[in-house]
């Protein structure tokens, strides 16, 4: 088993006619992830690379096919409107990689989401990714993963690549790894991910990618501590960054004591975390991690 | 974007939120005129991204234009060099002059974002004129917080919360209160990630006033401000964070000597991280993205190799759609062009790597290469020396 992705997923890509949407169906479905539906408007009717059916509504999509996930490739001023649909379309899981989404497009995409049956993963994210399940819904390389019992949960996306080559190099396969995206607002954050991975009896230990800004990394450990009956062994990057510039990622920046490195490992490890010392040390700390749980 | 905080007051005036009479001068005469306009004692303040102008000796009171033109003259076409700022300082064009304002107390009033609880927020506190965050860290009762919802907006009895739990005056509280929805207004529907009034003052005479304005605009949504993109003031920005934005990559500049590319931002932190762990220390943040083309490296190592303080680079490359051997051919085309030869230790992982490292090994550049971070580290290690 796994989290959020697996052998019944079946994939809707928001956006699939478009250059990245295109090249990244290709991938999913090359991963072995069913894509049963394309959403484009005014595209309807005709199929994608003659074999997946295209949309012109997500509605239609969801009637026709039984789409029940939906991976968002829309330009940032139409993505929030692409959430919107993909919701009330009854899709239960909306993957938005779209990157540049402003900030209060995702407040009020985040409010009105709030008491709808849905989860929202991302903007700005990775995906995810269920190795075992061979089911891919995100953009990243299918084939540095393995099959395997541990969880990844990360706030980047080539950083989250580094950990899992790294897990993959030791022999660590991968119960599900996710990308929760780099935004101050975001659909999913770590303690929703901490709870799956808590609830998934194929999930045994988890790996935990964090960096500076915001106090999601303090919430996460707030979570486990009170309820995380799992290992779980964190790094968080950003340590040299200096305050007030914004590291790439929006959330990505030190605007208080508590958006600090130092802040978020001593929240971690007084929660019983196990610290990462490097981002070179993913690998070896998770075998330990495993090794440990016998 | 950051905006000055003449532009910043310029749109809190559409919003009607009260403000000290005043104007903008780019030379010592026009700050002289609007001396004399205003009458009386008037302040003068550098305009700079930049906070700490007080203390730095930016902002300072008059007590006559002649006085003021003098002032000016002494700040413009300078720099100004704050704590918030490098050695080298911001360069001051421009000068803020105001009348200064009989002060009774200073509050404090902002909008922004809350990514915890993911909705809007209001900050109000009766201990205005210092940095927020040491008011929250030293008396955090005194900072009073208002979620908003996004959809309603912020409501008149939150207004009314915050200012009554400011204790202000009973006359004050509904100016203050009608102030903070009008902040609220402007921080929407201009898109704002930040919109603060600190301080927001009490005068002498019963008036609320924002003495202080600071707004930075949200750049994700510069496509529906086409009208407010002429407010960047780009001699305020790091010259090579300015190019880099230009070229379509993320920089920015640190302080130490070895350089860093890298593609995506949270291996762009981790990969600084690994320079400190060697004892060194980087010269930049710079992540070329996952959808970077051999244009794109170029330039962005370009920028790199314009800093005259790098001596060494690190690239660290985890390909995926983005192809090692075409950031390994921009990194050459970039050393080729600018005619130098820096140390370079190059980590190539994932896709087309080993085309990559075989474009390193027949460029005769002096490049050292690395499979894993944990070889890159120890690589970098003898290139920096015990």
């Amino acid at each position: 088993m796994s989290i959020l992705l697996d052998r019944d997923t079946r994939l809707l890509v928001q956006g699939i006619t478009g250059r990245e949407g295109s090249l990244h169906t290709r991938r999913c479905i090359e991963y072995g992830t069913q894509v049963v539906a394309g959403v484009t408007p005014g595209r309807g009717g005709m199929p994608w690379e003659e074999s997946v059916p295209v949309f012109n509504t997500v509605d239609q999509a969801v009637q026709s096919t039984g789409a029940n996930t939906s991976l968002i490739f829309v330009p940032a001023p139409f993505a929030a409107d692409a959430i919107l649909e993909a919701a009330d379309s009854g899709i239960g899981l909306v993957i938005c990689i779209t990157e540049g989404i402003p900030g209060q497009d995702m407040v009020k995409v985040v409010r009105s989401l709030q008491n709808a049956p849905i989860r929202l993963l991302g903007a700005n994210c990775p995906g995810a990714i269920s190795p075992g399940e061979q089911c891919k819904a995100g953009i990243m390389p299918g084939a540095i993963h393995m099959p395997g019992r541990v969880g990844v949960v990360s706030r980047s996306g080539t950083l989250t690549y580094e950990s899992v080559g790294q897990l993959t190099a030791e022999g660590i396969g991968q119960s599900t790894c996710v990308g929760i995206g780099g935004d101050p607002v975001s659909g999913t954050d770590f303690v929703d991910v901490l709870r799956l991975f808590n609830d998934d009896p194929d999930t045994d230990a988890v790996v935990l990618i964090g960096e500076i800004g915001g106090t999601k990394e303090q919430e996460a450990a707030e979570y486990i501590k009170a309820e995380m009956r799992k290992p779980v062994a964190a790094l968080i990057v950003g340590g040299t960054a200096p305050p007030g510039k914004r590291m790439g990622h929006a959330g990505a920046i030190i605007t208080g004591t508590a958006a600090r490195a130092e802040e978020k490992v001593a929240a971690l490890r007084s929660a019983g975390a196990e610290i990462i010392p490097s981002p070179a040390d993913i690998g070896a700390v998770a075998k330990e991690m495993v090794t440990a749980l016998g | 974007m950051k905006l000055h905080e003449y532009q910043a007051k310029a749109l809190m005036a559409q919003y009607g939120i009260p403000l000290p009479r005043g104007g903008v001068a780019t030379t010592p005469q026009e700050a002289r005129q609007h001396a004399e306009q205003l009458g009386g004692r008037v302040v003068v303040k550098s305009q700079v991204h930049a906070g700490g102008r007080g203390a730095a000796g930016g902002v300072r009171v008059v007590a006559t234009p002649a006085e003021a033109e003098e002032y000016a003259a002494s700040l413009l076409g300078g720099n100004l060099v704050t704590a918030q700022t490098g050695p080298e300082g911001v360069p001051v064009t421009s000068v803020l002059v105001e009348e200064a304002a009989e002060v009774a107390q200073e509050l404090y009033l902002a909008m922004l974002v809350d990514g915890g609880a993911r909705t809007p927020v209001a900050i109000a506190s009766a201990a205005g004129g210092m940095e927020i965050e040491e008011v929250a860290m030293a008396t955090p009762e005194k900072v009073l917080r208002a979620q908003v919802d996004p959809v309603l907006g912020l409501q008149p009895f939150q207004g009314r919360r915050l200012a009554y739990g400011m204790e202000l005056a009973p006359e004050l509280v509904r100016p203050t209160a009608d102030l903070a929805t009008r902040l609220y207004r402007l921080f929407v529907e201009k898109d704002c990630t930040l919109a603060e009034i600190n301080p927001l003052a009490v005068t002498a005479d019963g008036r609320v006033v924002a003495l202080d304005a600071k707004v930075d605009l949200d750049d994700d949504a510069a496509f529906r401000h086409r009208d407010l993109q002429g407010l960047r003031d780009v001699g305020q920005e790091d010259a090579l964070e300015a190019r880099a934005r230009e070229v379509g990559v993320s920089y920015v500049r640190l302080d130490g000597d070895v350089g860093c590319l890298v593609n995506g931002a949270g291996l762009a932190m981790a990969t600084m991280d690994i320079v400190k762990a060697v004892g060194a220390e980087p010269a930049n943040f710079l992540d070329v993205g996952g959808g970077a083309n051999e244009e794109q490296v170029k330039l962005g190592f370009g920028i790199i190799l314009a800093d005259p303080r790098v001596k060494r680079v690190l690239v660290n490359v985890f390909g995926g759609i983005l192809r090692c051997d075409m950031v390994a051919q921009g990194v050459v085309a970039a050393c080729h062009e600018a005619g130098s030869r820096p140390l370079i230790v190059a980590r190539l992982q994932g896709t087309n790597a080993e085309e990559g490292r075989q474009v390193f090994r027949d460029s005769g550049l002096p490049v050292q290469l690395a499979n894993t971070l944990r070889e890159a580290a120890e690589k970098l290690q003898e290139v920096v020396g015990p």
